[in-house]
Protein backbone atom coordinates (compact mmCIF):
# COMPACT_ATOMS: atom_id res chain seq x y z
CA UNK A 1 0.00 0.00 0.00
CA UNK A 2 2.63 2.47 1.25
CA UNK A 3 4.89 1.80 -1.78
CA UNK A 4 1.33 2.55 -4.03
CA UNK A 5 0.62 5.78 -2.79
CA UNK A 6 4.52 6.86 -2.89
CA UNK A 7 4.56 5.86 -6.85
CA UNK A 8 1.20 7.78 -6.91
CA UNK A 9 2.57 10.81 -5.98
CA UNK A 10 6.02 10.56 -7.60
CA UNK A 11 3.62 10.13 -11.38
CA UNK A 12 1.73 12.97 -10.02
CA UNK A 13 5.32 15.10 -9.60
CA UNK A 14 6.54 14.22 -12.97
CA UNK A 15 3.21 14.77 -14.47
CA UNK A 16 3.59 18.18 -13.39
CA UNK A 17 7.07 19.00 -13.80
CA UNK A 18 6.21 17.68 -17.75
CA UNK A 19 3.45 19.85 -18.42
CA UNK A 20 5.69 22.97 -17.10
CA UNK A 21 8.75 21.95 -19.16
CA UNK A 22 7.17 21.01 -22.01
CA UNK A 23 4.89 24.71 -22.12
CA UNK A 24 8.41 25.99 -21.43
CA UNK A 25 10.24 24.11 -24.58
CA UNK A 26 7.27 25.44 -26.33
CA UNK A 27 6.53 29.11 -25.39
CA UNK A 28 8.73 30.42 -28.22
CA UNK A 29 7.14 28.96 -30.94
CA UNK A 30 3.69 29.60 -29.15
CA UNK A 31 4.36 33.39 -28.40
CA UNK A 32 5.58 33.82 -31.86
CA UNK A 33 1.89 32.47 -33.29
CA UNK A 34 0.54 34.76 -30.87
CA UNK A 35 2.23 38.12 -31.78
CA UNK A 36 2.50 37.22 -35.71
CA UNK A 37 -1.92 37.54 -35.17
CA UNK A 38 -1.46 40.87 -33.56
CA UNK A 39 -2.05 44.07 -34.78
CA UNK A 40 1.16 46.45 -35.21
CA UNK A 41 -0.50 48.80 -32.50
CA UNK A 42 -0.84 45.90 -30.01
CA UNK A 43 2.60 44.39 -30.60
CA UNK A 44 3.56 46.63 -27.35
CA UNK A 45 0.23 45.81 -25.71
CA UNK A 46 1.10 45.36 -21.91
CA UNK A 47 0.68 43.35 -20.46
CA UNK A 48 2.25 41.07 -23.50
CA UNK A 49 -0.61 38.27 -24.53
CA UNK A 50 0.19 34.95 -24.54
CA UNK A 51 -2.69 33.40 -26.43
CA UNK A 52 -3.81 34.96 -29.80
CA UNK A 53 -6.84 36.99 -28.89
CA UNK A 54 -6.91 38.59 -32.80
CA UNK A 55 -6.96 36.84 -35.93
CA UNK A 56 -5.05 39.67 -37.99
CA UNK A 57 -3.46 37.64 -41.02
CA UNK A 58 -2.12 41.10 -42.78
CA UNK A 59 1.12 40.24 -40.91
CA UNK A 60 1.28 36.89 -43.34
CA UNK A 61 0.57 39.18 -46.17
CA UNK A 62 3.14 41.96 -45.63
CA UNK A 63 6.20 39.20 -44.78
CA UNK A 64 5.50 38.55 -48.28
CA UNK A 65 5.71 41.99 -49.32
CA UNK A 66 8.67 43.00 -47.43
CA UNK A 67 11.38 40.30 -49.39
CA UNK A 68 10.71 38.02 -52.14
CA UNK A 69 9.46 34.76 -49.26
CA UNK A 70 7.55 33.27 -52.59
CA UNK A 71 10.67 33.12 -54.45
CA UNK A 72 12.77 32.24 -51.27
CA UNK A 73 10.22 29.58 -50.42
CA UNK A 74 10.58 28.08 -53.62
CA UNK A 75 14.48 27.94 -53.70
CA UNK A 76 14.43 26.49 -50.20
CA UNK A 77 12.06 24.03 -51.36
CA UNK A 78 14.14 23.12 -54.82
CA UNK A 79 17.35 22.55 -52.60
CA UNK A 80 16.54 20.78 -50.24
CA UNK A 81 14.88 18.29 -52.01
CA UNK A 82 17.85 18.08 -54.99
CA UNK A 83 20.43 17.74 -51.83
CA UNK A 84 18.69 15.27 -50.19
CA UNK A 85 17.94 13.09 -53.29
CA UNK A 86 21.40 13.58 -54.24
CA UNK A 87 22.78 12.76 -50.49
CA UNK A 88 20.35 9.46 -50.23
CA UNK A 89 21.75 8.37 -53.86
CA UNK A 90 25.18 8.61 -53.47
CA UNK A 91 24.67 7.30 -49.89
CA UNK A 92 22.61 4.12 -50.61
CA UNK A 93 25.44 3.30 -53.75
CA UNK A 94 28.50 4.07 -51.53
CA UNK A 95 27.37 2.34 -48.73
CA UNK A 96 26.46 -0.94 -51.53
CA UNK A 97 29.59 -0.84 -52.62
CA UNK A 98 31.55 -0.53 -48.80
CA UNK A 99 29.37 -3.34 -48.00
CA UNK A 100 29.32 -6.09 -50.53
CA UNK A 101 31.96 -5.79 -52.68
CA UNK A 102 35.91 -6.00 -52.83
CA UNK A 103 37.37 -3.24 -54.56
CA UNK A 104 41.39 -1.94 -54.99
CA UNK A 105 41.63 0.66 -52.58
CA UNK A 106 38.33 -0.27 -50.40
CA UNK A 107 40.38 0.27 -46.86
CA UNK A 108 42.36 3.69 -47.68
CA UNK A 109 39.20 4.88 -49.10
CA UNK A 110 37.17 3.76 -46.20
CA UNK A 111 39.30 5.08 -44.08
CA UNK A 112 39.27 8.22 -45.39
CA UNK A 113 35.56 8.48 -45.20
CA UNK A 114 35.57 7.80 -41.90
CA UNK A 115 37.88 9.84 -40.79
CA UNK A 116 35.48 12.86 -41.82
CA UNK A 117 32.23 11.30 -40.35
CA UNK A 118 32.68 13.89 -38.05
CA UNK A 119 33.98 17.00 -39.80
CA UNK A 120 31.60 19.60 -41.01
CA UNK A 121 33.62 19.82 -44.12
CA UNK A 122 31.14 22.26 -45.59
CA UNK A 123 32.26 24.67 -43.06
CA UNK A 124 35.99 24.30 -42.10
CA UNK A 125 36.71 24.41 -46.10
CA UNK A 126 34.44 27.60 -46.15
CA UNK A 127 36.66 29.91 -48.00
CA UNK A 128 38.66 27.88 -50.65
CA UNK A 129 34.75 26.12 -51.30
CA UNK A 130 33.49 29.66 -52.03
CA UNK A 131 36.98 30.57 -54.01
CA UNK A 132 36.12 26.99 -56.45
CA UNK A 133 32.62 28.40 -56.95
CA UNK A 134 33.64 31.75 -58.03
CA UNK A 135 36.05 30.49 -60.08
CA UNK A 136 33.42 28.03 -61.51
CA UNK A 137 31.37 31.00 -61.74
CA UNK A 138 28.48 29.15 -59.73
CA UNK A 139 28.26 31.85 -57.30
CA UNK A 140 24.33 32.60 -57.65
CA UNK A 141 23.69 29.81 -59.02
CA UNK A 142 21.76 26.49 -58.04
CA UNK A 143 24.73 24.62 -58.39
CA UNK A 144 26.70 26.27 -55.71
CA UNK A 145 24.26 25.77 -53.46
CA UNK A 146 23.27 21.63 -54.05
CA UNK A 147 26.41 20.59 -55.66
CA UNK A 148 28.78 20.66 -52.71
CA UNK A 149 26.82 18.55 -50.30
CA UNK A 150 25.47 15.56 -52.63
CA UNK A 151 27.97 13.56 -51.21
CA UNK A 152 28.18 12.66 -47.16
CA UNK A 153 29.90 10.64 -45.50
CA UNK A 154 27.54 9.99 -42.75
CA UNK A 155 25.05 8.45 -45.23
CA UNK A 156 27.38 6.34 -47.34
CA UNK A 157 28.34 5.14 -43.41
CA UNK A 158 25.20 4.64 -42.15
CA UNK A 159 24.14 2.53 -45.24
CA UNK A 160 26.92 0.73 -45.24
CA UNK A 161 26.36 -0.50 -41.26
CA UNK A 162 22.85 -1.20 -42.69
CA UNK A 163 23.75 -3.52 -45.88
CA UNK A 164 25.78 -5.43 -43.54
CA UNK A 165 23.29 -6.68 -41.12
CA UNK A 166 21.36 -8.66 -44.05
CA UNK A 167 23.19 -12.07 -44.50
CA UNK A 168 25.30 -13.21 -46.80
CA UNK A 169 23.40 -16.09 -47.58
CA UNK A 170 20.40 -13.80 -49.07
CA UNK A 171 22.70 -12.80 -51.73
CA UNK A 172 23.92 -16.03 -52.46
CA UNK A 173 20.29 -17.18 -52.90
CA UNK A 174 19.38 -14.50 -55.30
CA UNK A 175 22.78 -16.01 -57.29
CA UNK A 176 21.40 -19.04 -57.42
CA UNK A 177 17.91 -17.53 -58.55
CA UNK A 178 20.05 -16.25 -61.34
CA UNK A 179 20.30 -12.33 -59.86
CA UNK A 180 23.46 -10.69 -60.45
CA UNK A 181 24.59 -8.02 -58.20
CA UNK A 182 22.90 -4.88 -59.58
CA UNK A 183 19.31 -7.11 -59.42
CA UNK A 184 20.01 -8.46 -56.07
CA UNK A 185 20.60 -4.68 -55.11
CA UNK A 186 17.39 -3.47 -56.72
CA UNK A 187 14.81 -6.17 -56.51
CA UNK A 188 15.97 -7.35 -52.69
CA UNK A 189 18.17 -4.90 -51.31
CA UNK A 190 16.13 -2.07 -51.42
CA UNK A 191 12.53 -2.73 -50.99
CA UNK A 192 13.36 -4.38 -47.85
CA UNK A 193 15.25 -0.65 -46.94
CA UNK A 194 12.06 0.87 -47.21
CA UNK A 195 12.34 2.44 -43.54
CA UNK A 196 15.97 3.32 -43.24
CA UNK A 197 15.80 5.00 -46.55
CA UNK A 198 12.46 6.95 -45.39
CA UNK A 199 14.51 8.06 -42.12
CA UNK A 200 17.35 9.09 -43.71
CA UNK A 201 15.31 11.27 -46.05
CA UNK A 202 14.08 13.31 -43.49
CA UNK A 203 16.99 13.99 -41.49
CA UNK A 204 18.67 15.11 -44.66
CA UNK A 205 15.56 17.01 -45.69
CA UNK A 206 15.15 18.91 -42.69
CA UNK A 207 19.16 19.42 -42.29
CA UNK A 208 19.28 21.36 -45.74
CA UNK A 209 16.51 23.31 -45.27
CA UNK A 210 17.95 24.71 -42.11
CA UNK A 211 21.38 25.39 -43.51
CA UNK A 212 22.46 29.06 -43.45
CA UNK A 213 25.64 29.94 -43.56
CA UNK A 214 26.59 28.50 -47.09
CA UNK A 215 23.81 29.72 -48.58
CA UNK A 216 23.61 32.92 -47.10
CA UNK A 217 27.39 33.61 -48.83
CA UNK A 218 26.80 32.42 -52.33
CA UNK A 219 23.93 33.60 -53.09
CA UNK A 220 24.34 37.33 -53.10
CA UNK A 221 21.37 38.24 -55.02
CA UNK A 222 18.12 38.24 -53.29
CA UNK A 223 16.71 35.97 -56.01
CA UNK A 224 18.68 33.22 -54.77
CA UNK A 225 18.45 33.33 -50.98
CA UNK A 226 16.83 30.66 -49.13
CA UNK A 227 14.25 31.61 -46.10
CA UNK A 228 16.39 31.15 -43.40
CA UNK A 229 18.40 34.02 -44.54
CA UNK A 230 15.17 35.66 -45.35
CA UNK A 231 14.41 35.77 -41.31
CA UNK A 232 17.52 37.46 -41.03
CA UNK A 233 16.82 40.25 -43.82
CA UNK A 234 13.06 40.60 -42.40
CA UNK A 235 14.94 41.28 -39.14
CA UNK A 236 17.18 44.04 -40.17
CA UNK A 237 14.85 44.83 -42.58
CA UNK A 238 11.70 45.54 -40.75
CA UNK A 239 13.34 46.90 -37.53
CA UNK A 240 12.48 46.49 -34.43
CA UNK A 241 9.56 47.55 -34.36
CA UNK A 242 7.74 45.48 -36.20
CA UNK A 243 7.42 41.87 -34.39
CA UNK A 244 4.78 41.04 -36.01
CA UNK A 245 5.24 40.75 -39.48
CA UNK A 246 9.09 39.63 -38.71
CA UNK A 247 7.62 36.49 -36.75
CA UNK A 248 4.94 35.78 -39.49
CA UNK A 249 8.14 35.02 -41.88
CA UNK A 250 9.87 33.23 -39.07
CA UNK A 251 6.72 30.80 -38.36
CA UNK A 252 6.33 30.13 -42.33
CA UNK A 253 10.00 29.64 -42.59
CA UNK A 254 9.94 26.55 -39.66
CA UNK A 255 6.65 25.32 -40.77
CA UNK A 256 7.94 22.74 -43.18
CA UNK A 257 10.17 20.99 -41.13
CA UNK A 258 7.94 20.95 -38.34
CA UNK A 259 5.02 19.72 -39.99
CA UNK A 260 7.37 16.85 -41.62
CA UNK A 261 8.83 15.97 -38.10
CA UNK A 262 5.55 16.24 -36.28
CA UNK A 263 4.02 13.75 -38.91
CA UNK A 264 6.87 11.25 -39.05
CA UNK A 265 8.16 11.61 -35.72
CA UNK A 266 8.32 8.05 -35.12
CA UNK A 267 9.95 7.44 -37.98
CA UNK A 268 12.49 10.48 -37.66
CA UNK A 269 13.49 8.89 -33.72
CA UNK A 270 14.69 5.88 -34.52
CA UNK A 271 16.75 6.35 -37.96
CA UNK A 272 18.49 9.11 -35.69
CA UNK A 273 19.04 6.87 -32.74
CA UNK A 274 20.12 3.97 -35.12
CA UNK A 275 22.63 6.59 -37.53
CA UNK A 276 24.07 7.75 -34.06
CA UNK A 277 24.27 4.43 -31.55
CA UNK A 278 25.51 2.04 -34.44
CA UNK A 279 28.08 4.83 -36.10
CA UNK B 1 46.19 29.24 -48.97
CA UNK B 2 46.65 29.54 -45.53
CA UNK B 3 50.11 30.41 -45.97
CA UNK B 4 49.84 33.00 -49.12
CA UNK B 5 48.44 36.71 -48.81
CA UNK B 6 46.36 38.09 -51.19
CA UNK B 7 45.97 42.02 -52.37
CA UNK B 8 42.39 43.49 -52.28
CA UNK B 9 41.57 42.30 -56.15
CA UNK B 10 43.66 38.54 -56.07
CA UNK B 11 45.38 39.48 -58.68
CA UNK B 12 48.27 38.78 -56.71
CA UNK B 13 49.72 36.38 -54.75
CA UNK B 14 52.70 35.97 -52.72
CA UNK B 15 53.79 33.17 -50.34
CA UNK B 16 54.58 34.42 -47.05
CA UNK B 17 55.17 31.15 -44.87
CA UNK B 18 53.61 30.75 -41.47
CA UNK B 19 53.24 34.46 -41.14
CA UNK B 20 49.67 34.15 -41.58
CA UNK B 21 49.30 31.57 -38.56
CA UNK B 22 51.88 34.01 -36.53
CA UNK B 23 49.42 36.58 -36.97
CA UNK B 24 46.38 34.74 -35.86
CA UNK B 25 47.77 32.73 -32.81
CA UNK B 26 49.76 36.09 -31.45
CA UNK B 27 46.99 38.24 -31.84
CA UNK B 28 45.45 39.10 -28.63
CA UNK B 29 41.95 39.44 -30.00
CA UNK B 30 42.29 36.67 -31.35
CA UNK B 31 43.01 34.40 -27.98
CA UNK B 32 39.93 36.43 -26.73
CA UNK B 33 37.77 34.93 -29.16
CA UNK B 34 39.34 31.74 -28.56
CA UNK B 35 38.68 31.82 -25.10
CA UNK B 36 35.12 33.06 -25.74
CA UNK B 37 34.47 30.11 -28.17
CA UNK B 38 35.97 27.30 -25.33
CA UNK B 39 33.15 29.18 -22.63
CA UNK B 40 29.98 29.10 -25.14
CA UNK B 41 30.56 25.70 -26.18
CA UNK B 42 31.96 24.17 -22.80
CA UNK B 43 28.78 25.59 -20.93
CA UNK B 44 26.58 25.37 -23.56
CA UNK B 45 27.57 21.34 -23.79
CA UNK B 46 27.54 20.86 -20.25
CA UNK B 47 24.10 22.47 -19.30
CA UNK B 48 22.32 20.77 -22.62
CA UNK B 49 23.72 17.02 -21.47
CA UNK B 50 22.44 17.19 -18.19
CA UNK B 51 19.29 18.97 -19.00
CA UNK B 52 18.80 16.30 -22.12
CA UNK B 53 19.78 13.71 -19.25
CA UNK B 54 17.40 14.62 -16.41
CA UNK B 55 14.48 15.56 -19.26
CA UNK B 56 14.88 11.62 -20.27
CA UNK B 57 14.40 10.23 -16.95
CA UNK B 58 11.13 12.32 -16.74
CA UNK B 59 9.67 11.12 -19.95
CA UNK B 60 10.87 7.40 -19.59
CA UNK B 61 8.99 7.43 -16.50
CA UNK B 62 5.53 6.52 -19.19
CA UNK B 63 3.50 7.99 -17.17
CA UNK B 64 -0.12 9.35 -19.33
CA UNK B 65 0.26 11.82 -21.89
CA UNK B 66 4.08 11.44 -22.38
CA UNK B 67 3.78 10.96 -26.01
CA UNK B 68 2.16 14.46 -25.98
CA UNK B 69 5.09 16.23 -24.18
CA UNK B 70 7.72 14.00 -25.94
CA UNK B 71 6.21 16.01 -29.23
CA UNK B 72 6.32 18.83 -27.62
CA UNK B 73 9.85 18.92 -26.33
CA UNK B 74 11.02 17.39 -29.59
CA UNK B 75 10.19 20.40 -31.63
CA UNK B 76 12.93 22.36 -31.39
CA UNK B 77 15.04 19.82 -33.16
CA UNK B 78 13.42 20.74 -36.41
CA UNK B 79 13.68 24.49 -36.27
CA UNK B 80 16.83 25.99 -37.58
CA UNK B 81 19.71 27.40 -35.51
CA UNK B 82 18.83 30.56 -37.23
CA UNK B 83 14.81 30.61 -36.85
CA UNK B 84 15.63 29.39 -32.89
CA UNK B 85 17.56 33.15 -32.90
CA UNK B 86 15.07 35.28 -34.30
CA UNK B 87 12.81 33.31 -31.58
CA UNK B 88 14.62 34.16 -28.90
CA UNK B 89 15.59 37.54 -30.55
CA UNK B 90 12.03 38.62 -29.99
CA UNK B 91 11.87 36.97 -26.73
CA UNK B 92 14.34 38.88 -25.24
CA UNK B 93 13.37 42.21 -26.79
CA UNK B 94 13.29 44.70 -24.13
CA UNK B 95 9.87 46.49 -25.17
CA UNK B 96 7.89 43.37 -26.70
CA UNK B 97 9.61 40.62 -25.69
CA UNK B 98 7.68 38.80 -22.91
CA UNK B 99 11.15 37.10 -21.22
CA UNK B 100 11.28 41.05 -20.40
CA UNK B 101 7.98 41.35 -18.96
CA UNK B 102 8.99 38.17 -16.26
CA UNK B 103 12.24 39.72 -15.63
CA UNK B 104 10.71 43.50 -14.91
CA UNK B 105 7.99 42.21 -12.64
CA UNK B 106 10.18 39.72 -10.41
CA UNK B 107 13.28 41.58 -10.24
CA UNK B 108 12.43 45.36 -11.28
CA UNK B 109 15.23 45.74 -13.92
CA UNK B 110 14.54 45.99 -17.74
CA UNK B 111 17.70 44.00 -19.22
CA UNK B 112 19.20 44.86 -22.74
CA UNK B 113 19.47 41.40 -23.20
CA UNK B 114 21.53 41.05 -27.00
CA UNK B 115 23.40 44.60 -26.35
CA UNK B 116 24.91 44.39 -23.14
CA UNK B 117 27.52 42.14 -21.66
CA UNK B 118 27.16 39.56 -20.25
CA UNK B 119 23.55 39.28 -20.98
CA UNK B 120 24.00 39.21 -24.67
CA UNK B 121 26.20 35.77 -23.50
CA UNK B 122 23.45 34.88 -21.45
CA UNK B 123 21.21 34.95 -24.03
CA UNK B 124 23.24 33.26 -26.81
CA UNK B 125 23.20 30.40 -23.97
CA UNK B 126 19.58 29.95 -23.92
CA UNK B 127 19.06 29.78 -27.61
CA UNK B 128 21.34 27.71 -28.40
CA UNK B 129 20.78 25.37 -25.17
CA UNK B 130 17.17 25.09 -26.27
CA UNK B 131 18.07 24.44 -29.78
CA UNK B 132 20.31 21.62 -28.86
CA UNK B 133 18.57 19.73 -26.28
CA UNK B 134 15.92 17.87 -28.15
CA UNK B 135 19.06 15.81 -29.97
CA UNK B 136 20.80 15.05 -26.86
CA UNK B 137 17.31 13.97 -25.44
CA UNK B 138 16.18 11.35 -27.87
CA UNK B 139 18.96 9.88 -27.53
CA UNK B 140 19.35 9.24 -24.12
CA UNK B 141 15.30 8.40 -24.00
CA UNK B 142 16.77 5.26 -26.34
CA UNK B 143 19.58 4.77 -23.69
CA UNK B 144 17.53 4.40 -20.79
CA UNK B 145 15.07 2.21 -22.67
CA UNK B 146 17.71 -0.56 -23.13
CA UNK B 147 18.68 -0.61 -19.54
CA UNK B 148 17.37 -3.80 -18.04
CA UNK B 149 14.58 -3.82 -15.32
CA UNK B 150 16.22 -6.37 -13.66
CA UNK B 151 19.42 -4.48 -13.03
CA UNK B 152 17.41 -1.80 -11.46
CA UNK B 153 15.00 -4.37 -9.25
CA UNK B 154 17.96 -5.93 -7.93
CA UNK B 155 19.84 -2.73 -6.86
CA UNK B 156 16.04 -1.47 -4.97
CA UNK B 157 16.22 -4.95 -3.66
CA UNK B 158 20.12 -3.89 -2.01
CA UNK B 159 18.76 -0.88 -0.69
CA UNK B 160 19.48 1.61 -3.84
CA UNK B 161 17.68 5.05 -3.46
CA UNK B 162 16.28 6.57 -6.54
CA UNK B 163 19.38 9.08 -6.41
CA UNK B 164 22.09 6.05 -6.59
CA UNK B 165 19.97 4.23 -9.28
CA UNK B 166 20.64 7.40 -11.58
CA UNK B 167 23.74 8.74 -10.64
CA UNK B 168 25.34 5.55 -10.13
CA UNK B 169 23.93 2.71 -12.60
CA UNK B 170 21.81 4.87 -14.96
CA UNK B 171 24.27 7.25 -15.70
CA UNK B 172 27.48 5.14 -16.23
CA UNK B 173 25.39 2.85 -18.45
CA UNK B 174 24.75 5.72 -20.85
CA UNK B 175 28.41 6.50 -20.64
CA UNK B 176 29.04 5.96 -24.22
CA UNK B 177 25.93 7.82 -25.14
CA UNK B 178 26.49 10.53 -23.50
CA UNK B 179 30.45 10.72 -24.44
CA UNK B 180 29.30 10.31 -28.50
CA UNK B 181 26.90 13.44 -27.27
CA UNK B 182 29.66 15.43 -25.98
CA UNK B 183 31.29 14.99 -29.25
CA UNK B 184 28.09 16.08 -31.62
CA UNK B 185 27.27 19.06 -29.10
CA UNK B 186 30.44 20.63 -29.40
CA UNK B 187 30.56 20.46 -33.15
CA UNK B 188 27.21 22.08 -33.21
CA UNK B 189 27.98 24.41 -31.09
CA UNK B 190 31.19 25.48 -32.81
CA UNK B 191 29.55 25.42 -36.47
CA UNK B 192 26.23 25.66 -36.66
CA UNK B 193 25.45 28.02 -34.17
CA UNK B 194 26.82 30.45 -36.40
CA UNK B 195 23.15 31.04 -37.42
CA UNK B 196 21.99 31.91 -33.77
CA UNK B 197 24.90 34.51 -33.53
CA UNK B 198 24.68 35.96 -36.07
CA UNK B 199 20.78 36.41 -35.97
CA UNK B 200 20.96 37.22 -32.60
CA UNK B 201 23.77 39.43 -32.10
CA UNK B 202 26.19 39.97 -34.90
CA UNK B 203 29.01 39.14 -32.53
CA UNK B 204 28.83 42.22 -30.65
CA UNK B 205 28.68 44.17 -28.31
CA UNK B 206 31.81 45.23 -28.98
CA UNK B 207 32.51 41.43 -30.58
CA UNK B 208 31.99 40.03 -27.28
CA UNK B 209 29.68 37.27 -28.50
CA UNK B 210 32.07 36.83 -31.51
CA UNK B 211 33.25 32.81 -31.65
CA UNK B 212 35.84 31.32 -33.71
CA UNK B 213 33.89 30.67 -36.62
CA UNK B 214 31.96 33.58 -36.65
CA UNK B 215 35.40 35.62 -37.09
CA UNK B 216 36.30 33.40 -39.74
CA UNK B 217 33.23 34.49 -41.68
CA UNK B 218 34.22 38.26 -41.00
CA UNK B 219 37.90 38.26 -42.22
CA UNK B 220 36.89 35.99 -45.19
CA UNK B 221 33.51 37.14 -46.69
CA UNK B 222 33.23 40.90 -45.20
CA UNK B 223 36.81 41.87 -45.02
CA UNK B 224 38.31 39.52 -47.86
CA UNK B 225 41.31 39.01 -45.67
CA UNK B 226 41.48 35.39 -46.98
CA UNK B 227 44.99 33.99 -45.68
CA UNK B 228 44.13 35.07 -42.31
CA UNK B 229 40.84 33.41 -42.11
CA UNK B 230 42.13 30.38 -43.93
CA UNK B 231 44.76 30.23 -41.20
CA UNK B 232 42.00 30.39 -38.46
CA UNK B 233 40.37 27.39 -40.55
CA UNK B 234 43.28 25.38 -40.54
CA UNK B 235 43.23 26.12 -36.52
CA UNK B 236 39.60 24.96 -36.22
CA UNK B 237 40.11 21.65 -38.38
CA UNK B 238 42.99 20.42 -35.84
CA UNK B 239 40.81 21.32 -33.27
CA UNK B 240 38.21 19.41 -34.54
CA UNK B 241 40.58 16.49 -35.87
CA UNK B 242 42.05 15.89 -32.03
CA UNK B 243 38.44 15.64 -30.77
CA UNK B 244 37.93 12.80 -33.40
CA UNK B 245 41.38 11.12 -32.84
CA UNK B 246 40.04 10.99 -29.22
CA UNK B 247 36.58 9.85 -29.86
CA UNK B 248 38.18 6.80 -31.60
CA UNK B 249 40.73 6.01 -29.63
CA UNK B 250 38.05 5.92 -26.87
CA UNK B 251 35.71 3.84 -28.93
CA UNK B 252 38.48 1.30 -29.84
CA UNK B 253 38.63 1.08 -25.81
CA UNK B 254 35.52 0.60 -25.58
CA UNK B 255 35.03 -2.18 -28.39
CA UNK B 256 37.98 -3.73 -26.16
CA UNK B 257 36.45 -4.32 -23.31
CA UNK B 258 33.29 -5.46 -23.71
Amino acid sequence: MYMKTKKRIDTIFTEIALIIISLIVFAPLLLAITISFQTPDSVFSYPPKLFPTTFYYNNYINAFKAIPFARLLLNSAIIAVAITFGKVISGILAGYAFANFKFFGKKFTFSFLFATLFLPAETIMIVPLFLIMNKLGWVNTYWALTIPFMASATNAFLFRQHFQTFPSELEDAAKIDGAGPMKFFVKVLLPLSRSMIAGVVIINFVYSWNMYLWPMIVSMEDKMKTVQVGVKMLISGEGTNNWGVIMAGTLIAVLPTVIVFLSLQNLFVKSLVRSGVKG
Amino acid sequence: MSFFRENKFGTKTIYVGLDNFEKVLFDTEYLQIAGFTLLYVGLSVLITIFLAFLLALLLNKNVPGTYIYRALIFIPYAVSPAIAGSLWTFLLDPVAGHVNYFFTNIFGTQIAWLTTRPYAFYALLFATVWKMIPFSLIFYIAGLQSISNDLLESATLDGANAFTKTWKIKFPLVSPITFYLVIMNIINAMFKSFAIIDVMTKGGPGGYTSTMMYKVYLDAFSYQKTGPASAQSVVMFIIMAIVTVVYFVYGERRVHYR
